[in-house]
């Protein structure tokens, strides 16, 4: 479905992704992990065509780089860290936004699945109680829900996720990945999403990518990437006892 | 759940026309030589249908000649500078955004200056060149105050973006007091541009206002949906397909050319476009869909009363209207940033 070839991107002198290539298939969730700096965010900005790169993201063998705006979001939608918003729009009126690119031009009108996928999109977050509730009243973890609802109903094949529950707590942690899983059991769809923690990359993710200073250290099915010898290196710690000793206070 | 729940509703244009016609008979109808309101309606009735007007009724030439043309400019400038304040705020998702705020007032004025001063012109078309470079300027102003917002703070907070406009507002307005001061012949006084004012504005200039405000407004209105998604957060319009950059541009010529015709016709006159869609924000919500229409007629009838105010506070004497709207704005800019403010830390 998404094909990665020799991505670069560059900051001045400073190369932040280095020669990275992958792909990513149907029904596949790819994790990307690394540490701080290692250039995991930088690639999923590649991909929906945030930065300038060099090399070549290709869905469905077509350069995604030819894509119009509006074609783009059909294809890939993106769930952002945080989304902060400075004005009281109504839940409803955010998740309808989603279906834009379906309907971009001046005198286009909204077509006729529009509300079937809206209507979808709420029911999947659960979202129906606090349509016509102001986004300015919401916690961190309602918010980052809606605009998951309005990504359902942009019906995207292929989710970026960038860390996406950085700054939520547990519960909403749990309730927006179980969220994507469900998604992700339709077919034609893929998600990739920057994950900071490992326990939950590992707990969700089928495939994984261990980026290191902005070159693939490893790349694969995620048992056989995140190995503890990997893993050392990349983070120069012992990353298993570390997560082990983390979870042992649990007993 | 339709789609046309989020536009603005029949019954509420029929109620924001018929306050802003009334406002517009009532400033007509007042002034140094006040008119019955029933007689101001007679004669304008009666001119437009082109029946004669009895005799009983004095000065109706205060009204078509004067008061009229002045009125009508007043709220087509109005409406103008709350829909391109009401966009900018949007497209910016500041609040505070406003072409007096940022700046692009002040630059579309330094430009109607240098176009007067330097004799600047456009064969056949007189009035058109410092109209052209008074739209230039503001459109220039806009990208550099935006390039340096973009470069010091990528998020363009409020705060910062706001600064800029001031600091950039009090630069241009040092260079207007230079150029005005050494061809004070040919200029109008500085206060005019600093302050505005629509004293002595004919039918003509209300016809250009109008052919402004049909073609950059009428952008402006059908990008509702752009800015309602800019309005969320730029990079969410663009997830979500807006070409963004594309509508960007749009907006910011649009907005420079509604800047840039009522500063050449009536100086800058301050904070209208941070008043008016504030106030409606309040009755319609920040859908773009309600708020841009709304704001045209709650711009018109709010500039149509600071204008009466100017006139008869301190009759005979007039005030400039930006005396009145700046007052006005300034107090409601604190209020904004305090509210604002207090949202962001709570």
């Amino acid at each position: 479905m998404l094909e990665v070839k020799n991505l670069t991107v560059q900051y001045g002198n400073l190369i932040i992704v280095d020669a990275v290539s992958f792909s990513a298939n149907e029904g596949q969730w790819l994790m990307i992990v690394g540490p701080n700096g290692a250039g995991k965010s930088t690639i999923l900005k590649a991909i929906s065509q945030a930065v300038p790169y060099s090399g070549k993201v290709e869905f469905d063998n077509t350069n995604i780089a030819k894509y119009k705006s509006h074609e783009r979001a059909k294809i890939i939608g993106v769930l952002a860290q945080s989304n902060f918003i400075n004005y009281s729009f109504t839940v409803q009126e955010v998740i309808r936004l989603g279906r834009y690119a379906y309907a971009p031009g001046i005198f286009s009108r909204q077509s006729e699945g529009d509300e079937r996928y809206i209507a979808e999109a709420i029911e999947m977050t659960g979202l129906g109680p606090l349509l016509s509730q102001s986004v300015l009243t919401l916690s961190g973890g309602e918010l980052q829900r809606v605009f998951l609802a309005q990504l359902f109903a942009q019906n995207p094949r292929l989710l970026l996720l960038d860390e996406p529950t950085n700054h939520l707590d547990l519960l909403y942690q749990k309730q927006i990945f179980a969220l994507i899983k469900e998604w992700l059991k339709a077919p034609g769809r893929a998600v990739i999403s920057v994950v900071h923690d490992l326990s939950l990359a590992k707990a969700y993710g089928k495939q994984a990518l261990l980026l290191d200073k902005g070159k693939i250290k490893a790349l694969g099915q995620i048992d056989e990437v995140l190995t503890a010898k990997n893993l050392d290196v990349v983070y120069s710690m012992d990353v298993y006892a570390w997560m082990r000793a983390k979870l042992g206070q649990w007993k | 759940m339709s789609n046309n729940q989020e536009g603005f509703r029949i019954y509420e244009y029929i109620a924001f026309a018929g306050i802003t016609l009334f406002t517009f008979a009532l400033c007509v109808s007042m002034g140094s030589v006040s008119v019955p309101i029933r007689d101001t309606i007679t004669i304008l009735g009666n001119s437009i249908w082109g029946i004669p007007i009895p005799a009983t009724i004095t000065s109706p030439a205060i009204i078509l000649s004067i008061r009229l043309p002045r009125v009508i400019c007043v709220a087509l400038t109005g409406a103008s500078l709350s829909l391109a304040g009401g966009a900018m705020q949007g497209l910016l998702r500041n609040p505070l955004a406003d072409g007096s705020t940022l700046g692009v007032s002040s630059g579309a004025s330094l430009g109607a200056v240098i176009a007067i001063a330097f004799g600047i012109t456009i064969p056949s078309l007189p009035f058109a060149g410092t109209m052209v470079m008074a739209i230039a300027f503001a459109f220039i102003s806009l990208i550099i105050i935006l390039s340096l917002a973009y470069k010091l703070d990528y998020s363009l907070a409020t705060n910062t973006i706001i600064l800029i406009g001031v600091i950039y507002s009090m630069f241009i307005s040092s260079i207007l007091s230079l150029i005005i001061t050494f061809a004070s012949d040919k200029v109008q006084h500085i206060t005019f541009w600093t302050m505005g004012s629509l004293a002595g504005s004919s039918l003509n200039n209300a016809r250009v206002l109008l052919m402004a405000l049909v073609t950059f407004g009428g952008v402006i209105l059908l990008h509702a949906r752009e800015l309602n998604a800019f309005a969320i957060g730029e990079e969410n319009a663009r997830h979500i397909g807006v070409n963004v950059k594309r509508v960007k541009l749009i907006i910011m010529i649009a907005v420079s050319g509604l800047i840039g015709v009522c500063v050449s016709i009536g100086g800058t006159i301050g904070f209208v476009g941070l008043v008016t869609p504030h106030m409606v924000r309040m009755i319609t919500g920040p859908n773009h869909k309600r708020l841009l229409p709304a704001s045209l007629f709650g711009g018109a009838t709010f500039l149509m009363l600071a204008d009466l105010v100017a006139r008869i506070l301190l009759n005979p004497l007039e005030l400039p209207i930006g005396v009145v709207t700046s007052f006005i704005g300034a107090l409601l800019f604190v209020y904004i940033f305090y509210t604002s403010r207090r949202k962001t830390h709570a």
